[in-house]
């Protein structure tokens, strides 16, 4: 099951290697080209284990690591709770999932340093105290992974061998709970909380779920120490992000940058763009020029309802409809609810109709209120967040977007090019088969 | 107490709507809006009916941070 990126949507590459950036020390994750066991260890060392379990915690608690995957939930709080809970049988998974159709960073991070990601499992589950490891994946493991995991038994190097599940080609798949429901053999459903994985996750133990990037700063945190982590990024969000940049060129890049860096560093000066869109399909609209002067944080994205999520960061062309993108957007995740909740089932399929008809020519006049409405029914309303998130993205296309709604009413468009710009899945979900 | 509802399991029956329109009412879909401040000390006979009446036992009272409103 994999899911390309959609082949109309306009982008000449796919995402290649690390680019270099101007900040001292980076990239820390990335290296040039995928490097093999020998290569990784003449480079970093054995991996530092610290002997006991929860050790480690005080460093990732003073690195103030976040979680990397969009939540940005801090990293020591989590391992805190797994280590602490009850229960002799404790679980740990690596996400690598990456369910945002936009998001490309973990995919080429598990390509080109596996062994990192490696690395940080095992520490991560030493930490914890985890007598299960596990390595939760968007499509069938590539060879480089297989070859990482080959290479490290040969030589015994892990504690914990590595279970990996593929994760259905679903939006909300990489959900924690969604994710435990899949690994537990069921379909990747999110379920209701509480309570929390970290108490009650797979198969009733105790879990740990962690993004695969934050797991890699983890790993690098275990070796350097809390210090060198904050030596880049900002006080308060330090440390390194990886990032899938869309630039208004029409190139996909992937980059590790550090927190706080001038937006406009990735997307450019705004010449050509019309607007930023930050933090994914759960993310937001950010409007130029108002904007150009933003930083990479959350500090920063705040007063614009936005966040850096898992570091989708896209540069919308002039010539492009912000409307008609958003309403294609907002199509796939209506699509995408899980439909296990009342308030998403109906709310995001009305909310995307209303988009569509803002995006064509003329529309009825009570379509902005009823959208209005659907907006604050289904927020706070569902079992997971993506009711929430969506209503995010939607309500800041219709802050941003306000001079093009205008100008559709009038049956007119600005666009000059119709060709899709944000990239979707190939396939949309059919059937009740596809969560599994 | 608080009044919370599992979104997953309300199938919108709208029997806790009827049992305690003070506290919630039906959003146009028929699924439940519940009224987040701490039940009052005066309904919570009538909420702890409607708990009782969910047909999938969606409607759970729990345990509230703030006290409740004595009105």
């Amino acid at each position: 099951m994999t899911t390309a990126l959609d082949d109309t949507a306009d982008h000449d590459t796919a995402p290649g290697g690390a680019a270099r950036q101007g900040a001292a020390g980076l990239p820390r994750l990335l290296p040039q080209a995928p490097e093999d066991l020998q290569a990784h260890l003449s480079r970093y060392g054995t991996v530092p284990y610290r002997g006991r379990p929860k050790i480690l915690i005080g460093d990732v608690e003073a690195s103030g690591l976040t979680g990397r995957g969009g939540a940005a939930f801090p990293v020591h709080r989590k391992l805190a709770a797994v280590a602490g809970a009850r229960g002799g049988r404790k679980v740990i998974v690596a996400n690598g999932s990456e369910s945002e159709p936009a998001s490309r960073k973990d995919e080429l991070l598990l390509r080109i340093a596996p062994h990192l990601v490696l690395d940080g499992l095992q520490l991560a589950a030493e930490a914890v105290g985890a007598t299960e490891a596990h390595l939760y994946l968007h499509a069938a493991p590539g060879p480089q992974i297989l070859r990482a995991l080959a290479e490290r038994a040969s030589r015994r190097l892990d504690p914990l061998p590595v279970t990996i599940t593929q994760a259905p080609p679903r939006f909300l798949a990489g959900q924690e709970t969604a994710l435990v429901n899949r690994l537990g053999g069921g379909p990747a459903l999110p379920t209701f909380q509480p309570p929390r994985v970290s108490e009650r996750g797979l198969g009733g133990a105790p879990t740990l779920v962690q993004n695969v990037e934050t797991l890699a700063h983890l790993a690098q945190i275990a070796r350097y120490g809390p210090r060198w982590f904050r030596a880049v990024g900002t006080e308060a969000e330090p440390g390194s992000m990886l990032t899938t940049v869309y630039r208004p060129d029409h190139k996909t890049e992937i980059h590790e940058v550090p927190t706080g860096l001038p937006i406009r560093a990735l997307l450019g000066d705004g010449q050509e763009t019309q607007a930023w869109l930050v933090g994914g399909y759960h993310g937001a609209w950010l409007p130029l020029p108002d904007a150009a002067g933003l930083t990479l944080d959350r500090a920063s994205l705040r007063k614009y309802g936005a966040a850096p999520g898992a570091g989708v960061l896209a540069a919308l062309p002039a010539d492009r409809c912000g409307l008609a993108e958003t309403a294609r957007i907002v199509g796939y995740l209506a699509a995408e609810s899980a439909g296990q909740c009342g308030p998403c089932l109906n709310g995001l399929p009305r909310i995307a109709a209303a988009l569509n008809e803002l995006a064509g020519a003329g529309h009825r006049k009570q379509t902005r209120a009823d959208l209005e409405r659907w907006a604050g029914l289904v927020t706070g309303r569902g079992a997971c967040n993506h009711p929430d998130g969506t209503v995010r993205f939607v309500r800041s296309a219709l802050r941003v977007f306000a001079p093009e709604i205008a100008r559709h009413a009038r049956g007119q468009c600005a666009a000059r090019n119709r060709k899709p710009f944000l990239p979707l899945p190939n396939r949309m979900p059919t059937s009740e088969q596809d969560w599994i | 107490m608080d009044l919370k509802v599992n979104p997953i399991a309300c199938t919108g029956h709208g029997m806790c709507a009827e049992l305690l329109p003070e506290l919630i009412a039906v959003d146009e879909w028929g699924y439940p809006l519940i009224d987040p401040r701490p039940v009052p000390y005066t309904l919570e006979r009538d909420a702890r009916k409607a708990v009782a009446a969910c047909p999938t036992l969606a409607l759970k009272l729990v345990r509230s941070e703030e006290p409740a409103r004595s009105t």
